[in-house]
């Protein structure tokens, strides 16, 4: 039997019906350069043995550098039981199932990952995850828009300090719905946005979007930009790193009244570094704005005779009932890599997720004082950071990493083409699995490099 | 067949409207309209203080089966909002006539009201809906 039950007729009819002669005319809005057609230097098949060979050598080509850079995904030590227990057959899917109550395990472990991520951001509910980081602060964008009942503004304010990629990806998601941002510069000293610096009268904003720590790693005034934002009747958007709230003030405490929103990467919670992905993003808020969170949420209810059990609620915000009007039109969540999150927290606890956090800022400042105490490189921003630092090299930093590179090093991320004013600046970091060992061989590294200079 | 009071005006979204003595109006959503939608979970109350303009958006009734738009039946400024539906949503569905009522409107221009549907022509608008 056919996947796909339509015959040729009903093809037709349906197209007759829509006035369309071909399947092909229905794409003809794509431009003739977007399209691909075939994919030509991928082989028509190949065996199991062939394909395990490409992919074995394609592996080996990505070698195992050693890391020292971050700048949104951080390589940290995955206990083995995550993985092995996240792959198990009863977990082993990437989706919330479609039948959901008839998968309560499943549902209890959304359920338990939900507890843990609205206690780790101080807020009062989570949804069960989105697609990634970046478009986590696109979904609280939009959300933020429709929430604030104050503001009939479409103008978000966007700081500079956060994540390049992230600002692209909620420009091509939002601007087409005629949503602004708006970007604040940072203090080129202290490396954050300078509370005291920002305009008594903003105008009409929906909200601002505070990064913390910021993608210097600097950590930004968040109490006093809180404040100022809902001062000014706008929201407050959260972009966290969930391993440093086991040490920081979580969103739901900033300032006043808290941020309303908050979001971010999952991916330091338990998922490796994988060419990008599959990552997640996680997302919470105030209760008061539950109902327009985007995404699957899972409630915890009693059925008829009065035993527990997990449900998916709030659907109503979702796009089989609400259509065009849903909260978003994203469907996917990310089970899998939340299973993972879930497990790996589970493992940790709070004070093991407060030790990693420990451990990566401790190495993170132990590498930066050994670079900078060489001759050619310097610190660049003088506030406290959180395991990321920028650091200024004296030589051309292309060549410098070049030679790093040759060296199985990752050095870091060079932030010149994002912000050209950091001309010849680099992002460093050192999480909890870099050693004594590691950190001493890029120094003496670096040393000698810049000693050619 | 569902209620249509003869007294009040309506809209095509199965709002009903009623013009207060003080030049206010005061508004829900028709016993039609809540027979189509069922039970009632949450009605998100409109802001009040908020200008709008005749059909925009202002709260949203949701129920077992559906969340559904409530639009403004006319301009003007909502100045007050049923409170007590936050708890009690389900007084859409047992009196959406009187206790379900979801919000009091200032209108820019009462003549507004004036040309809305009166019962025969809502009556004769929910007939052609259900063809």
């Amino acid at each position: 039997m056919p996947f796909i039950p339509h015959t040729d007729e009903d093809i037709q009819q349906m197209l007759d019906v829509i006035g369309v002669s071909s399947v092909e005319d229905l794409f003809d809005e794509i431009p003739a350069s977007l399209r691909n057609d075939s994919l030509k230097t991928v082989p028509t098949q190949a065996t199991e043995m062939e394909v395990s060979r490409i992919m074995h050598a394609r592996a080996a080509q990505d070698g195992q550098p050693l890391c020292f850079m971050g700048a949104g995904a951080y390589d940290h030590h995955v206990p083995s039981a995550v993985w092995e227990l996240t792959t198990r057959g009863e977990f082993y899917t990437a989706y919330t199932p479609y039948q959901a109550e008839a998968s309560q395990g499943t549902l209890q472990l959304l359920y338990e990952y939900q507890t843990m991520m609205a206690s780790l951001n101080g807020l009062d509910v989570s949804n069960a995850s989105l697609y990634d980081g970046a478009s986590a602060l696109a979904e609280a964008v939009l959300m933020a828009v429709r929430a604030n009942r104050k503001s009939r503004s479409k103008r978000i304010l966007m700081p500079r300090t956060v994540h390049p990629n992230y600002r692209k990806t909620v420009e091509t998601i939002v601007s087409k719905q005629d949503i602004t941002l708006e970007l604040i510069d940072y203090d080129r000293e202290s490396g954050a946005i300078d509370a005291s610096s920002l305009p008594a009268e903003p105008g009409d904003f929906a909200a601002l979007v505070i990064p913390q720590p910021n993608f210097f790693g600097v950590l930004e005034d968040v109490d006093a930009l809180t404040d100022w934002a809902h001062q000014h009747k706008a929201l407050v958007i959260g972009v966290v790193n969930p391993i440093a709230l086991a040490i920081l003030k979580p969103p739901g405490e900033w300032g006043t009244d808290g941020a309303d929103i908050a979001c971010g990467e999952g991916q330091p919670l338990g998922i490796p570094m994988s060419s990008g992905g599959p990552y997640y993003g996680f997302m919470c808020c105030k209760q008061a704005y539950v109902r327009q969170m985007p995404g699957r949420i899972i409630g915890r209810t009693v059925d008829l005779e009065g035993k527990p059990g997990f449900t998916l609620t709030l659907q109503a915000r979702e796009q089989h009932i609400r259509r065009s009007k849903a909260t978003s039109n994203i469907c996917t969540n990310q089970g899998l890599m939340i299973t993972a999150t879930t497990i790996h927290m589970s493992l940790l606890g709070a004070r093991g997720l407060e030790n990693v956090a420990l451990n990566c800022h401790a190495n993170t400042q132990k590498l930066v004082q050994k670079l900078s105490d060489l001759q050619g490189v310097d610190t660049v921003f003088k506030n406290p950071v959180f395991h990321e630092s920028v650091i200024k090299i004296s030589a051309p930093l292309q060549e410098v990493m070049s030679a790093l590179h040759a060296q199985d090093l990752l050095p870091g991320f060079a932030l010149q083409d994002d912000y050209p004013e950091l001309e010849n600046c680099l992002l460093v970091c050192a999480t909890e699995t870099r050693t004594d060992e590691d950190i001493a061989t890029y120094v003496n590294h670096m040393e000698r490099i810049l000693g050619k200079h | 067949m569902s209620e249509i009071p003869a007294d009040l005006k309506y809209t095509k979204n199965h709002e009903w409207v009623k013009l207060d003595a003080d030049g206010n109006v005061l508004m829900g959503i028709t016993d039609h309209a809540q027979d189509l939608l069922g039970d009632m979970v949450y009605v998100e109350p409109p802001e009040v203080g908020n200008e709008v303009e005749a059909e925009d958006v202002c709260a949203v009734v949701e129920s077992v089966k559906a969340a559904s738009d409530v639009y403004s039946p006319v301009s003007g400024e909502i100045i007050e909002a049923n409170e007590t539906l936050a708890d009690t949503p389900e007084l859409v569905n047992n009196d959406p006539y009187g206790e379900g009522w979801i919000m009091r409107l200032k209108p820019a221009d009462s003549l507004e009201v004036e040309h809305l549907m009166d019962a025969d022509a809502y009556t004769a608008h929910v007939a052609s809906e259900d063809h």
